[in-house]
């Protein structure tokens, strides 16, 4: 038998801006196991409750990840909406879709990038983060925020959307989504990148089932789980299906988020086309008692929130199981016999949020 | 401060923030803001930085990990907390495992507040620690002259 080595990989490192560690066992250029170790970034905000009412914890919630901020101020609203019975109006449904869609472009551009700097394409990277700024600046135009939108609230929306601006949101989109396409393009046939991707970390449909993967990951191993699905806010209204990808392995799921791009340009046309006048938020009065799940899809898959509320303006009990978290699990089967120099690559693949994951 | 005769080379590392100011420290070195053209580089080994960029909070794991790195940094070096977790803790000050802002940790030389800072803010500050490291490297010098 060879000589086994372990290689710690992180905290600090070059290929994600976020701390994880790993502790590798190779076995020459063989990564035999990966063992995970987490909780640098723990912060404990779960417990944070006690300490602030129900309606300050949106903005914590916003602040559990900076790159899906908004879907988690949504998800939290929606928990919230669930235990109280509110009924949210139809314009603010369709505002949460538009944002909700516009972080999911902005994740999967901004993961496209990294992605692209973990096989050394560095000319990539600055390509897609360049796209991504014009995405940003619409952002920054209809929330006021670049990363943290600051928009959910229980019961609604704190700004609506003028038809104006409407209208020259969905022409910049236009613009944006042209040059995504040339990118993309890039991802789809560059043999470098096929090179690089295609065969490696191989995650197959029943280890996915198994595993329980989810987003992106469990997609690109052929299977359609999407919780967009369920219809909450105005999925339900639009018309789309779940992109899915068989090749089970890196460039399948890459292939699954380049999809997903032009799917959420589409469902912000569709949502524009159809949205509603009307108000954007209701006045929430009284406490939450009772608990309730919310299961929203996030760009990195499947979040779960769970609340608990006992009638006072503070919670008892608040949980979120993240994306990240479930897709821990694949990742070390991902690995398991790779070679060293392709695990940032495999790494990146399941898109990995450890700021979420360890809140 | 007059124009840096070294090209400083900045780290980076993320204590326990949310991301939101990761992103945009990273958004400084991409196209738009493109914080290279100072000739500043992201480097990933601590013994070739100048300045240290952290973002987030202090908490019990990862004090080591930050007392470390500003160790092996060789002098002179600055430190930038970024973000308002960085400075203070921020919204975060009061869970349960945080301990506060960099500054509990390690000495810092420019507070940039913001959540999430703006890359304009941080480019503006890494500016600002870019002078201080000036002054600290001919207050070294002097320092060797005299012993
Ligand atoms: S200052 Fe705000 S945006 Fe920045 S890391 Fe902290 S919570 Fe996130």
């Amino acid at each position: 038998m060879a000589t086994r080595t372990i290689v710690p990989f992180g905290p600090q490192h070059p290929v994600l801006p976020e701390p994880i560690h790993l502790d590798l066992v190779l076995e020459d250029e063989k990564v035999i196991s990966a063992i995970p170790s987490i909780g640098f970034i723990h912060r404990g905000l779960e417990k944070l409750v006690e300490k602030k009412d129900f309606l300050e914890m949106t903005y914590v919630a916003e602040r559990i990840c900076g790159i899906c901020s908004f879907i988690h101020g949504q998800s939290y609203c929606q928990a919230i909406e669930g235990v109280m019975k509110i009924d949210v109006p139809e314009r603010a449904l369709y505002l949460r879709t538009i944002w909700g869609e516009m972080s999911r472009i902005h994740s999967h551009l901004l993961w496209l990038g990294l992605f692209a700097d973990g096989f050394g394409f560095e000319s990539l990277f600055m390509h897609s983060w360049r796209v991504r700024e014009k995405l940003l600046d619409l952002i920054e135009e209809t929330t006021g925020g670049r990363v943290i939108f600051g928009t959910a609230k229980v019961g609604g929306v704190r700004r609506d959307m003028e038809s104006l601006t409407l209208k020259r949101v969905e022409d910049e989109l236009k613009i944006i989504e042209k040059m995504s396409h040339e990118l993309t393009d890039v991802f789809k046939k560059d043999s470098s990148v096929k090179r690089r991707t295609v065969g490696k970390g191989v995650l197959s449909k029943e280890d996915a089932i198994t595993l329980g993967a989810v987003g992106p990951t469990v997609r690109g191993s052929g299977i359609a789980s999407d919780m967009r699905k369920l219809g909450y806010a105005a999925y339900g209204k639009i018309s789309w299906e779940p992109v899915i990808e068989t090749g089970c392995d890196c460039y399948a799921r890459c292939m699954v988020r380049c999809r997903e791009l032009y799917q959420s340009f589409d469902m912000i046309y569709q949502a524009m086309a159809k949205i509603p006048d009307g108000p954007v938020d209701v006045k929430v009065t009284g406490n939450p008692n009772g608990e309730y799940f919310a299961r929203v899809e996030q760009p990195r898959g499947e979040v779960i929130y769970y609340v608990k509320g006992n009638n006072t303006k503070n919670l008892e009990r608040f949980r979120v199981r993240t994306p990240t978290f479930a897709n821990v699990p694949p990742l070390v089967k991902m690995l398991g016999g790779c070679e060293l120099a392709d695990v940032p690559v495999i790494v990146l693949t399941i898109d990995p949020c450890i700021s979420c994951t360890e809140r | 401060m007059s124009f840096f005769k070294k090209s400083p080379w900045v780290i980076h590392y993320d204590g326990s923030s949310c991301n939101g100011c990761d992103i945009e420290v990273l958004a400084c070195l991409t196209p738009l803001y493109d914080i290279e053209r100072f000739g500043i580089i992201n480097t990933g080994n601590p013994k070739h930085a100048d300045v240290f960029l952290i973002t987030g909070t202090i908490n019990e794991q990862n004090l080591e990990v930050v007392r470390n790195i500003y160790n092996q940094m060789p002098d002179p070096k600055v430190v930038a907390a970024i973000g308002i977790c960085a400075t203070s803790g921020g919204i975060f000050r009061e869970c349960y495992n945080v301990k506060g802002g960099v500054d509990t940790a390690i000495p810092v030389d420019i507070y940039i507040p913001g959540c999430a800072v703006r890359p304009e803010a941080i480019i503006d500050g890494v500016v600002a620690a870019l002078g201080v490291l000036e002054k600290k490297a001919a207050a070294l010098k002097t320092m060797k002259a005299s012993a």
